[in-house]
């Protein structure tokens, strides 16, 4: 991964145009080629570092007002196990391992739910709990009372990696 | 009311959208309809802020490194920290949720002692501690959520 690389990270950011030729225009602001960027962006994707191309959805405009972070505490030895069938679960739009904090923190899992209704946020977190069954200790659901920011990634395109 | 058109763009559009010179006449011939009336779904559909922008996801911590980071933070003082929070260029994600660990935020920074720097500065600036919790696995595997657009979304497209 290079600086141009990352370059075309950071202008993309800011979305694909919406015109005919929209790799062409993101590729006359960086100066290269548009094969070389759509050529870089394959690579990318087959190296892991995008995770996917598309259109992204805002679920809250959409109608899905209650956004829970769920947070679970698993037995350290079925994380993995556990965490790839919550990550698999079509609700589920993340799903994370992080690190406890004790005392304050005894969570491990974490998977976030969009339910358009608190009935069916209450749902999907009944299923999840289904499926950890005895291996999950205790659990707790952290609703959003307000967005206060949120942008995208925002990394310098100069950056020496 | 969302037409089929926006929400055949909003449901499957979430992952492999064309990497080609004309994506947009290339999703136009997929659906069957003409490259303009899919610019002008797209259009609409960005205005009305029904998708927040076309183009790459990045996979967590692939450039610069990152953490999710909580603070319990008093009712009286919380919207003077979130603000103090949310000035900084590093944070993205800003989330005030319903617990004791009230305020929730993402960090990125280009390497561990700018990260490091940063909380210690936020830390400093507000006069809270903060809990750190980077992430160690990933298990995301569907790769696009699929969105319930039938029952009458709050989504009402003017133009489209």
């Amino acid at each position: 991964m290079d600086h141009i690389d990352r370059e075309i990270i950071s202008a993309s950011q800011a979305g694909l145009p919406l015109t005919p030729e929209p790799y062409q225009t993101l590729a006359e602001q960086i100066g290269i080629s548009a094969d070389d960027l759509m050529q870089r962006l394959t690579h990318m994707q087959e190296l892991g570092i995008i995770r996917r191309i598309g259109a992204i959805p805002n679920h809250y405009r959409l109608g899905y007002k209650h956004n829970g972070m769920t947070v679970w505490d698993i037995d350290d030895t079925f994380i993995d196990a556990l965490g790839k069938k919550v990550g698999a679960l079509d609700f589920v739009s993340h799903c994370y391992h992080r690190p406890r904090h004790l005392p304050d923190w005894p969570y491990n899992l974490f998977a976030m739910v969009h339910g358009k209704t608190a009935e069916a946020a209450a749902i999907q977190i009944q299923q999840i709990a289904n499926l950890l069954g005895e291996h999950c200790l205790a659990h707790e659901v952290l609703y959003s009372t307000r967005i206060l920011k949120k942008t995208g990634l925002r990394i310098k395109a100069n950056v020496p990696s | 009311m969302l037409s089929f058109l926006h929400q055949q763009l909003l449901n499957d559009y979430q992952q492999d959208f064309p990497l080609s010179p004309t994506p947009y006449l290339d999703i136009a011939n997929t659906l069957g309809v003409t490259e303009e009336e899919v610019l002008a779904a797209f259009s609409a559909l960005a205005e009305q802020d029904f998708i927040s922008r076309i183009g790459p996801i990045i996979q967590p911590n692939q450039l610069g490194i990152s953490t999710l980071v909580a603070m319990a933070i008093p009712e009286a003082d919380m919207s003077k920290v979130a603000d103090i929070v949310s000035q900084y260029p590093e944070v993205n994600h800003n989330y005030e949720r319903e617990h004791r660990f009230n305020l929730w935020f993402v960090l990125i920074a280009r390497d561990q002692p700018h990260l490091a720097n940063v909380i210690e500065q936020i830390e400093r600036q507000t006069g809270f501690k903060t809990m750190q919790l980077p992430l160690l696995e990933d298990y995301f595997i569907n790769l696009g959520f699929q969105l319930d657009l039938d029952s009458k979304a709050e989504a009402i497209l003017v133009s489209a």
